[in-house]
């Protein structure tokens, strides 16, 4: 099998292993080796300053027993169900309105995609200003008097609010250029049979768009999974609603660093992203039922 | 069969609808910077008062004095400054060479390598966090410049991203370049680097984008003030003076001004550039 190389081939080769070698070994160093690090805390106590004892699966039986833990991937799993379809419809939309002949289209798509080029940090502290249940200005507008961001029913829902809101523009701007890419002649040919426009959108639009639906989803519910700026900025410590909006990531960030458990932390963590990883192949799994690829 | 009158009526309502609904969404999304600029401005009574007054009664820096008293801001923005350039070089730098390498040249133990990219970037970052941390720590360099860039030296999603772009760059011009003599290295960066400037530029505006923003990462590595960014800066005015509306707003739009001015200026890059990688 072995088969010589010429010089011409060695050098190319040599090359080939000095390029990728400041990548290769820094994705060891930063990640790989980092990744097998934290499985393995997450099967130990942190006794301080970086050192470890084996405990088996102590923390994963704590972490499970736990219902602040229960209490965060539920608030999780309920953030994703109220912003990933609400934010897709809304983007799609979005998408479909810039999609027709309008002036301004330009501006208009530089103000819809301004949230995603600031600081998560600050949407949050200006959101958490309009939201304030005392003196912000979103009850006054809707003439209510809701403490939105301390009101356990309501903290998630407006966290929800805020991220549908920073990321609508960015998920119109992909899906604006699938549908870019569906032909005219498709619409012509089926104007021409006399098909009306509802007609139209489920049998040419949400088909022929399908796969940029597709990975806007996948990007959206993994995003949402790993939420954890927005609540950190929109609530603090005091805030009596804090169990029931804390995400996985924000128990994550509390554990490891605020209470210096980072083995609880890590199986936190990897208990997050075994979630994201199942809550994806479901998906990859359940494409099938709706995307098509080709027609 | 409708008339023409009846047609032309219809497509003036839909256009008027489209509008509307433009216009609509688009108040809703400037509003909140809006209302960020406006209360900036105001007097503390000013901006808790019940009914709320639109404009600020006079263009008062009370809340810029308070903030920057709060928050070293020079040494924020030099230090997101710093640490934006470095992320944009490395990223840019590592990530063309793997990438040229990836797509152009052939070597022993590619395909597992590249196996170990992609797994990467499947990943979430923060499952790498804790030992990232625990490695700057044994460093010694928490607090410093260096820890802020250290997980983002290398970009795997750079390395996939520019990988694709110089897969479309037809093999015939890297072989004339072979051919008038360059070695595998300065066929790259003499002939094949300057050919990837879209991607380049995307890429940097991606990286910058995401370094910005980032929280997680500089609150945990950094815990002295003065090596904050701009994110983990505004971050500690969270719970201290939480209805000081003023100073919130004044150093929210301080944090966010200078990306927001070169989006501006870039609209069109930095739409495609985030965009087109699919990232974020």
């Amino acid at each position: 099998m072995k088969r010589k190389l010429s010089v011409a081939e060695r050098r190319e080769e040599n090359w080939g292993w000095i390029m990728v070698a400041p990548t290769i070994i820094g994705l060891f160093v930063l990640n790989i080796w980092p990744f097998i690090q934290t499985i393995y805390t997450s099967f130990c106590e942190h006794l301080g300053f970086g050192r470890y004892k084996f405990i088996g699966i102590q923390n994963y039986v704590d972490m499970f027993s736990n219902t602040e833990f229960w209490k965060a991937t539920g608030n999780t799993v309920w953030f994703c169900v109220l912003t990933v379809p609400l934010g897709m419809v809304l983007a799609l939309f979005v998408a479909m309105l810039l999609n027709t002949k309008v002036k301004f289209k330009g501006g208009f798509r530089t103000i819809f995609f301004l949230p995603l080029v600031c600081a998560p940090a600050a949407i949050a502290m200006v959101w958490q200003v309009i939201f304030n249940g005392d003196n912000g200005i979103l009850n006054q507008i809707l003439g209510t008097n809701i403490q939105w961001i301390t009101n356990p029913k309501t903290a998630v829902l407006a966290v929800a609010i805020v991220s549908v809101w920073s990321s609508v523009g960015y998920d119109a701007v992909l899906l604006l250029a699938g549908l870019q890419n569906i032909p005219k002649t498709l619409y012509e040919a089926n104007s021409i049979d006399g098909a009306g426009k509802i007609r139209q959108f489920f049998t040419i639009t949400l088909p022929m768009i399908s796969p940029s639906l597709f990975s806007v989803l996948i990007m959206r519910l993994m995003a949402s999974m790993k939420v954890y700026d927005l609540i950190y900025m929109m609530s603090d410590d005091t805030n009596p609603a804090m169990a029931d909006m804390q995400s996985l990531l924000y128990l994550f960030y509390r554990s490891s660093f605020v209470a210096g458990d980072r083995g609880y932390g890590s199986a936190i963590v990897i208990w997050t992203v075994s979630l994201i990883l199942l809550v994806t192949l479901i998906q990859f799994w359940g494409q099938k039922k709706w995307v098509t690829y080709d027609i | 069969m409708k008339s023409t009158n009846a047609l032309r009526r219809s497509y003036a309502i839909s256009k008027f609808l489209t509008y509307f609904a433009l216009i609509v969404g688009s108040l809703i999304m400037v509003f909140p910077f809006l209302w960020m600029f406006l209360t900036s401005f105001k007097t503390q009574a000013e901006s808790v008062s019940i009914p709320a007054t639109f404009f600020p009664s006079a263009f008062r820096l009370d809340g810029y004095k308070k903030v920057l008293e709060n928050l070293p801001f020079l040494k924020l923005y030099w230090n997101t400054i710093l640490l934006v350039f470095f992320r944009v070089v490395c990223a840019i730098a590592f990530s063309s060479m793997a990438g040229y390498a990836f797509a152009k040249l052939k070597f022993r133990g590619k395909n597992l390598l590249f196996t170990v990219v992609l797994m990467q970037m499947s990943l979430p970052s923060q499952i790498f966090i804790i030992p990232q941390y625990q490695m700057v720590a044994k460093m010694g360099m928490a607090n410093t410049i260096f820890a802020l860039v250290f997980p983002g030296i290398v970009s795997a999603f750079g390395v996939f991203f520019l990988r694709q772009t110089y897969m479309s760059i037809p093999e015939e011009i890297g072989e004339a370049a072979y051919l008038d003599g360059c070695n595998q290295f300065q066929t790259f960066y003499k002939v094949m680097f300057p050919l990837t400037g879209t991607s380049v530029a995307a890429l940097t505006i991606f990286t910058a984008v995401f370094a910005y923003g980032d929280l997680m990462w500089p609150q945990i590595v950094n815990n002295d003030i003065n090596m904050f960014t701009l994110s983990a800066g505004l971050a500690t005015l969270r719970g201290m003076d939480t209805t000081n509306f003023p100073m919130l707003m004044a150093g929210s739009l301080l944090a966010m001004l200078p990306m927001v001015v070169l989006y501006l200026i870039f609209q069109r890059q930095f739409v495609e550039g985030i965009a087109g990688t699919g990232g974020k």
